[in-house]
């Protein structure tokens, strides 16, 4: 049985605009991995420019600890200001743990 | 050209089934149906309608010498740099925004609408109006000097990060698969082209109208933020396109263009962007609004433009080419 153990989860759900971007970040921070898929929703800092440009983007990374703090302090650097962007974090339980670290 | 006539290629413009589906469009958001074109169809439906639009001009362009086509590039070219300065410019006066939203919109105005682009092509072949082929190439050629400008505007020559921009706008998808259509076009000349057509010509008016559906809806919800524009910005929304569309008809009739040509110079410049423009500017310029220029862009512009400004760039076009020897 692969070895188990605890990463950090980062969720980022942006204007589609931004993917490239914010993947950008996630590789220069160390991550070794993301995945993306479209969303749909309604924010409070509602842009409307999703709606033209193909909704928004979920980007999910899974982290080390450090990684995550390195993603956290970007976001509040050059997104949170002036993009609509959300950004949550939470502890999972992987397989394979050393994959991600 | 008489008033009567006028007014029956107007009613002709007006009921083209795509242009009631964007007016249907608009009705879906006013009585709230829960109508949405789903994001994979719209991109889809918007690459197609770029890469038809490329190839068919591109077999156009094969047929047109270069001595033909060098004025009207010249004239597109000028056009495109002098356009966002006119609308930075009216905006200061009309409008209190600041010097970062008036680029923004100098952006949105200088670059142009491939979907108003296709409905006066379309709207020309329904009035069996002739136009040059080579116009997709200056729709291409319209495309990228308006938001390099329009950013230029907004933030001078410092600050960096204007390599990420231009990159977005010159390889972002339009112009690529435009650019992309006139070569596989030029490429494969009218013998290609028939194999290809009854997917890219038969079912192009079919496509553009399933499109403006959905670009009708995107209006209907742009309709909200009209009322925080104030009334300078409704001004400028339905007269910068005729100043525009009234440049871009002199030029090209004075570049040797005829009546449908020059007539389709004056909707490229009255256009303006809402699917290359909104994206480069929301990377270039995250401080800008884009509540505002989407509700001037998409909200008022495109559709005066598709619904009543059409036909008057044709009589325009009609107008000035008699004036011309």
């Amino acid at each position: 049985m692969s070895e188990h153990g605890s990463v950090t989860c980062l969720t980022i759900v942006a204007e589609s605009v931004l993917e490239e971007r914010l993947l950008a970040v996630i590789d220069e921070c160390g991550a070794k991995g993301w995945t993306v898929s479209m969303a749909q929703g309604h924010g409070p800092s509602h842009h409307g420019v999703s709606g033209i440009e193909g909704g928004n983007v979920r980007v999910e990374t899974l982290v080390s600890d450090e990684v995550a703090a390195s993603i956290w302090r970007a976001l509040e650097r050059d997104f949170f200001p002036h993009y609509a962007v959300s950004a949550w974090a939470y502890d999972v339980r992987v397989a394979r743990v050393a994959r991600y670290s | 050209m008489d008033l009567q006539a006028s007014l029956e290629l107007a009613l002709v413009n007006f009921t083209s089934p795509p242009v009631l589906a964007f007016v249907l469009g608009l009705i879906a958001v006013a009585v709230r149906t829960d109508l949405r074109l789903p994001d994979a169809v719209y991109q889809a439906t918007s690459m197609y309608l770029l890469l038809a639009i490329g190839i068919k001009g591109g077999v156009a362009l094969r047929e047109a010498s270069p001595s033909e086509i060098a004025l009207p590039l010249v004239a597109t070219v000028f056009l495109g740099v002098l356009i966002p300065i006119a609308a930075f410019g009216l905006l200061r006066v009309l409008t209190p925004l600041g010097r970062v939203d008036r680029g923004a919109m100098a952006a949105h105005y200088g670059s142009t609408s491939l979907v108003t682009f296709t409905a006066a092509l379309v709207f020309l072949e329904a009035s069996q109006i002739a136009f040059e082929g080579y116009v997709a190439t200056l729709l291409t050629v319209l495309e990228i000097p308006g938001i390099i400008v329009g950013l230029l505007l907004a933030r001078g020559l410092r600050g960096g990060g204007m390599g990420e921009t231009l990159r977005e706008v010159v390889l972002g998808r339009s112009v690529l698969l435009l650019v992309g259509g006139l070569g596989i076009g030029f490429a494969t000349g009218p013998v290609g082209y028939i194999r290809v057509e009854s997917f890219f010509g038969d079912l192009f008016t079919g496509v553009l109208t399933l499109f403006l559906l959905e670009l009708g809806m995107l209006t209907g919800r742009q309709l909200g933020a009209l009322r925080q524009a104030g009334p300078g910005l409704v001004v400028f929304a339905v007269a910068f396109p005729l100043l525009a569309g009234f440049a871009g008809v002199v030029g090209g009739t004075l570049a040797g263009m005829g009546t449908g040509g020059a007539m389709v110079l004056g909707v490229l410049c009255a256009s303006a962007s809402y699917i290359a423009a909104p994206a480069a500017v929301r990377l270039a310029l995250p401080e800008a609004r884009p509540s505002i220029t989407l509700a001037s862009s998409l909200g008022m512009t495109f559709p005066f433009n598709l619904i009543v400004g059409i036909p008057i760039y044709l009589l325009m076009a009609e107008i000035v080419g008699s004036w011309v020897p």
